[in-house]
């Protein structure tokens, strides 16, 4: 049976379920005795919950342990008797015959998988309908036993709200884990390549070199210094020199001079800034921003000015992260309390010495957090990078040279034709983890300095 | 209502009104500030009185919907007038406010705040001078004077208040303005303020809000009623607490409403 059939058949038994139950319900409520503890719909969820939930799991499991159980089958079908005692080709053959089994105009295969696939497509089709007979009795049984428990009494809405929660905290783990997830492939792969590549020389070599790897040093031509310089001086020189003046003096301006009229349309304005795609941020680096910076390169004296320059993604990188600095700048500015500003001006000093002076000073923290914040973003951001730097990797303190970052090197050692266990894909990984780990520790110390300034204002 | 003293005064209204928006706040309030007394404004809470006070130093100002009418003169020098600068006015007629606001600063800094601002003090040791100098006149010296460099909002709220007004005093103002400078104290803090409130008098003229009518009695020479935006009786304080002219006055200072 079509999974999805089943999957709806079952949504159906739940309606029916859900419309019976209310049914029921009512008809307590009117002749019963006693006021119905939970609502007629709630006795409705509560049944459908039990109709639908336990198959629904079910079919997760069984569609799990399938596979397993095709090939148990098929392993002790007389026709398997010529299977080689060899895992691998044994294997082999059997994945011809899930194949053929699919497909079975597939003539190139094995003849002994072609033998093979109706084995396979019989045992699939039996389990399939086993597995969907059953979970229609679960079906069934579950909205017996749910609709026999209801009574005028019966806490039906403790129950579906129990389960509900159930749900949301299922949902809430799923992100959770999918990060831990995510950490841990990170870090086994980069222990894999720190088999390969001493952990010393990845960081602390200075020639990063990928496509050229000599196969008995890997690590020489694996030092990620290069890297780490351009991303530092990408994301965090270049474009906070853009984003910090910037952000301070937009969130100044918006909580100190501005009109509340001007705010009302500038705020919103300004943060929208921050929900631009960031390749279109690559478009505006790599097609307008490089040439004119390579336009002042030639100027300057610099013939041979590549088009790729640090300076081209620092700028368009700060630019998109002014929204980020402004809003958290914003956001302290206006919690310092205006009695400090009162202080200040009823002592003679002007708005800008009282801004200059005071305001900033106290909202400091929460200033430093939000450039934190942003450097954090602004050194995972890949977009830019991809479209705007160029893939060479030189330590330079010019930003009218060429550099590279983490980012556009973990995509240019993924793209290509990639073997998995080079050292070459492996770097990409521990280049990803190392990245991970510093932007987790930026966040880390950002949010910390959020909630000490935070508490020092209550 | 005229000030019962015929010298030139210090500080003069006439015919103020203050306006939020379309809320009439102040409703064609005069009166005369003397040099060398305390003036108290007491009355029932809303009654404008941190507004009215607000005007001597323009400081409704940075208040968006508010508005004066009216004449303020400072010396007979009218302070609403475009010739007049507000940083000067702000030096020459200083404030302390009901809760206590230090700048998180240090308590030095926080002295030196506006003698920095205003270019007071010439070299490190001159600011220094003006710093121990208001600290003194502040009565907080010997509490502090060994953790100049520690947070002025490390220090307790009756401390942070007198801090409020060293800094005050540190430019060297005229008129000192003070909304309710000890109701967020105990009551020992309280009678350091009132204390250090009478020390000061002499050197500079006073204004106080307040609630507290023993207070009022206590620290001012004069009193003024407001009562919804009017000032209903101005005199002597003596003469106000114990002989009011006015039936709203005697009703208020006896309790009856408030
Ligand atoms: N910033 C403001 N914006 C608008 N209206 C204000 C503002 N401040 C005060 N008001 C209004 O002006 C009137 C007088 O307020 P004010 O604070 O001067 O009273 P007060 O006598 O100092 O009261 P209290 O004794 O409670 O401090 C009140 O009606 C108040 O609502
Ligand atoms: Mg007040």
């Amino acid at each position: 049976m079509n999974p999805f059939a089943l999957s709806f058949l079952i949504l159906g038994l739940g309606l029916i379920g859900w419309l019976t139950a209310r049914a029921r319900a009512l008809r307590f409520d009117r002749g019963g005795a006693k006021r119905l503890h939970s609502l007629p719909a709630q006795h409705g969820w509560f049944v459908a919950m039990w109709t639908m939930l336990p198959p629904l799991l079910f079919l997760v499991v069984w569609s799990a342990v399938t596979p397993g159980l095709v090939r148990q089958t098929v392993l002790q079908s007389p026709a398997a008797a010529g299977l080689s005692d060899f895992a691998f080709e044994r294997d082999s053959v059997l994945a011809q015959a899930r194949e053929v089994a699919r497909n079975p105009f597939d003539t190139e295969a094995d003849p002994l998988a072609r033998k093979l696939a109706p084995v396979v497509r019989d045992a699939r089709s039996r389990y399939a309908w086993t597995g969907a007979i059953a979970a229609i009795l679960l079906a069934f049984a579950g909205a017996v036993f749910a609709l026999s428990r209801i009574r005028a009494d019966f806490r039906a809405r403790s129950k579906v709200e129990r389960t509900l929660m159930m749900g949301l905290l299922v949902a809430s783990l799923i992100a959770i884990l999918t990060t831990l997830g995510i950490f841990a492939s990170l870090f086994w792969e980069s222990t894999r390549f720190f088999g390969q590549v001493p952990i010393t020389q990845f960081l602390f070599g200075t020639h990063w070199s990928p496509q050229v790897i000599d196969a008995k040093n890997p690590g020489a031509s694996l030092g990620a210094v290069p890297l780490f310089w351009g991303t530092f001086f990408i994301g965090a020189v270049i474009a906070m020199l853009v984003a910090i003046p910037f952000g301070l003096m937009s969130a100044v301006y918006l909580t100190q001079y501005a009109s509340a009229t001007t705010r009302r349309w500038m705020k919103p304005t300004l943060e929208m800034l921050a929900g631009v795609p960031t390749v279109v941020y690559g478009y505006f680096a790599a097609l307008t921003v490089a040439p004119a910076v390579r336009k002042l390169a030639v100027a300057l004296g610099d013939q041979f000015a590549s088009s790729e320059s640090a300076l081209a993604a620092g700028l368009v990188m700060g630019v998109m992260i002014i929204p980020f600095v402004s809003s958290m700048a914003d956001d302290s500015l206006a919690a310092v309390p205006s009695s400090m500003r009162d202080g200040s001006l009823a002592m003679g000093a002007t708005t800008s010495e009282t801004i200059s002076r005071v305001l900033i000073p106290a909202a400091l923290p929460g200033v430093v957090a939000g450039v934190l914040l942003a450097v954090s973003r602004a050194i995972g951001e890949t977009m830019i990078v991809v479209m705007a730097a160029s893939g060479a990797a030189t330590i330079t303190l010019n930003p009218l040279q060429s550099a590279t970052t983490v980012t556009k090197q973990i995509v240019d050692l993924l793209t290509g034709e990639a073997e998995f266990d080079s050292p070459k894909t492996l770097a990409a990984f521990a280049l990803g983890l190392t990245l991970f780990v510093i932007t987790l520790l930026l966040n880390i110390v950002a949010l910390r300095v959020v909630k000490r300034y935070r508490e020092a204002y209550d | 209502m005229t000030a019962p003293s015929p010298a030139p005064h210090k500080m003069s209204a006439r015919d103020v009104s203050v306006f939020y928006g379309d809320n009439h706040a102040v409703r064609g309030v005069s009166i005369d500030i003397d040099m060398d007394k305390v003036t108290a404004f007491i009355g029932p809470s809303g009654c404008g009185k941190s507004t009215f006070l607000r005007t001597f130093n323009r400081m409704n100002d940075t208040i968006a919907s508010a508005r004066v009418t009216g004449e303020i003169t400072l010396d007979g020098e009218d302070i609403y007038s475009p010739n007049m600068d507000v940083v000067q006015l702000r030096a020459r007629v200083g404030m302390v406010f009901q809760k206590p606001n230090p700048f998180p600063k240090s308590i030095f800094e926080n002295v030196a705040y506006g003698p920095r601002i205003h270019g007071l003090a010439s070299s490190k040791t001159d600011l220094e001078g003006i710093v121990e100098r208001s600290l003194k006149r502040a009565g907080l010296w010997e509490e502090v004077k060994d953790r100049l460099s520690d947070s002025g909002t490390a220090l307790s709220g009756g401390q942070q208040q007198r801090l409020c007004i060293a800094r005050a005093i540190a430019v060297d103002p005229e008129v000192i303005l003070m909304d309710e400078p000890a109701s967020a104290l105990d009551p020992i803090a309280t009678a350091k303020i009132e204390e250090l409130i009478h020390e000061l008098r002499g050197r500079y003229a006073i204004v106080i809000v307040t609630h507290n009518m023993q207070q009022a009695a206590r620290v001012s020479q004069r009193t003024a009623f407001f009562h919804l935006g009017h000032l209903v009786e101005y005199g002597e304080t003596d003469n106000l607490f114990t002989a009011p002219r006015e039936e709203r006055t005697k009703d208020y200072i006896t309790g009856r409403y408030g």
